[in-house]
């Protein structure tokens, strides 16, 4: 039987343009932003989780090691997790399973991504295998196109409409990265600015697609009565899910995007939920691009499938909404892609616990946090509340 | 003081191992023959023909020759550029079903004016059909089809 665990502390750099700090540097700002937020000294961490992208997206093998004195890592199991674009979920689940398993009480989890320092989209077209598919892979916008374009014309709906949705989103999420402190990019635009802006990889436009940021996050799961002694308000996690699917790109279907569904759905069940419009108070979504927003609302039952659009216009999801999602400007508008899975959670641990500043959704109680990754190959999930 | 930056380069070769089955399926597609397994559990055939089913988990070996012509199942218009691209943008990307295969290839589609996106759109859609277009000297290697271009 798994033991109960929760988030005590979270920690975040100022994401963007880092090139006035190394690597380690930049690490420690988000690890002794957790540490003060949890309270706690590096002394009290029993173990440590940390991961990235693939290395040569920043030029330093097993970054790990050279990230250790940084994480306070000396003298402590200390893993790698690195799954791709999932990175930051799979290294939340990784200290949830060492709290959860009953042989570490505190837990320190660290994702950190340098992308100004290398070339991630270079880096990113060798995920693919070598003899048939990277090829054609053109980076992430390039994989994730295949999906937002075959979106509408899966539910045979109207190209604008969902033109439009996409924009839309884009545009709320824009607006919303001007109340998070952390976030990378802070402008204003509107649907016309994201319908004007150049095409990256058909349909996705510069605005519909994310910024490549630098940036770290740090996240401490403490077990039941240890969390409760750390803090007042610790962040509960009710339901981890993780899915992942073939190798071959063309295998599966991903508007059904089946690890996406299987992710929540595990998630779900073993949180208890069973109408998630109902029982989730806030989504952190993984939303590089914006089309893919209205993909996820559908997978995890926000909505039936084909009607993600209609949530958008009937302002379910935005801030004020049902379901608020991605009320920190998402992925959208912040992506240092190995703290970025993690930051979901941090961030849905700071909604649930009333942490979340200028961006916090109203009595929020229970939230989702997701990421993706691969080239449109895993998912993977983890539901937050300050419910007991 | 500003903050230093140092600028460095890595390149590194490898050699990929093939194994037998991509061996004997490049093998043939370098006679212009495009093959896939089917898996005796799912009855699906894969393509690129695979030594073990990955739903099923079994072992493959019945090969089946799909055709070089086929349906466009999703397909994307690149036009950035980065480091490391494989292709010259703007190209388009397409997930490609055979006929006869149950799963679909990534390669790209062209042989008509790339340079307009609209146009791109008019040419191809989901569901469009496309024919490969075969290099003149074959290598043994996926780019040995040049393209597809809609039929």
């Amino acid at each position: 039987m798994a033991r109960k665990v929760a988030v005590v502390g979270t920690g975040q750099t100022r994401h963007g343009k880092r090139q006035d700090v190394s690597y380690p540097e930049m690490i420690r700002e988000a690890v002794v932003a957790a540490l003060e937020d949890a309270g706690l000294g590096w002394e009290h961490i029993d173990a440590v989780v940390c991961g990235s992208m693939p290395p040569p997206m920043e030029g330093t093998n097993a970054p790990h090691l050279w990230w250790a004195d940084a994480m306070g890592a000396c003298g402590k199991p200390l893993l790698r997790v690195a799954t791709c674009g999932t990175t930051g979920i799979s290294i939340a689940h990784a200290a949830y399973y060492h709290v959860a398993s009953g042989l570490f009480d505190v837990v320190l989890a660290v994702g950190a991504e340098k992308q100004y320092e290398g070339e991630s989209q270079g880096t990113m077209t060798t995920v693919g295998e070598p003899f048939f598919q990277r090829q054609f892979v053109a980076g992430a916008p390039g994989v994730f196109a295949y999906q937002c374009n075959e979106y509408a014309h899966r539910y045979n709906l109207d190209e604008e409409r969902v033109r439009a949705a996409a924009a839309e989103i884009a545009v709320r999420n824009h607006v919303d990265a001007l109340d998070n402190p952390f976030a990378h990019l802070r402008q204003r635009i509107t649907v016309e600015d994201v319908l004007r802006s150049r095409v990256l990889a058909y349909p996705i436009r510069l605005l519909d697609c994310c910024p490549a940021s630098d940036g770290a996050c740090a996240v401490i799961f403490a077990a039941g009565e240890v969390a409760t002694r750390i803090t007042r308000t610790p962040a509960w996690v009710a339901g981890v899910g993780y899915a992942g699917e073939e190798h071959w790109v063309g295998d599966s279907d991903k508007v059904w995007w089946q690890s996406a569904r299987q992710a929540a759905l595990q998630a779900y069940r073993m949180a208890g939920i069973t109408d998630p419009l109902e029982q989730l108070d806030v989504a952190e979504l993984y939303n590089p691009f914006s089309f893919q927003e209205l993909i996820f609302y559908e997978l995890f039952g926000f909505c039936g499938p084909g009607e993600g659009c209609r949530l958008v216009e009937e302002g379910v999801v935005r801030r004020g909404g049902k379901l608020p999602c991605d009320p920190s400007g998402g992925v959208l508008c912040t992506n240092p892609i190995g703290a970025t899975g993690l930051i979901r959670v941090a961030e849905a641990a700071m909604q649930v616990t009333g942490k979340a500043g200028a961006h916090q959704v109203e009595g929020a109680r229970t939230a989702l946090a997701h990421a993706i990754g691969g080239t449109q190959q895993i998912n993977g999930v983890m539901i937050l509340t300050s419910l007991d | 003081m500003e903050p230093r930056i140092l600028k460095d380069t890595i390149a590194l070769p490898y050699q990929w191992a093939l194994g037998p089955v991509n061996t004997r399926f490049f093998q043939e597609f370098k006679e212009r023959r495009i093959f896939g397994t089917r898996c005796p559990k799912c009855g699906r055939v894969l393509v690129p023909a695979r030594a073990f089913c990955a739903r099923c988990f079994v072992p493959l070996d019945e090969w089946v020759q799909v055709r070089d012509e086929g349906t466009i199942k999703t397909w994307t218009y690149v036009a950035y550029s980065y480091i490391g691209q494989p292709m010259q943008p703007p190209y388009v990307s397409a997930l490609i079903q055979l006929d006869g295969a149950d799963t679909a290839i990534p390669h790209l589609v062209a042989g008509f004016d790339l340079r307009d996106l609209d146009e791109v759109r008019a040419r191809i859609k989901i569901g469009t059909r496309v024919r490969a277009v075969w290099r003149e000297e074959t290598e043994g290697t996926i780019l040995d089809i040049k393209y597809f271009e809609p039929v």
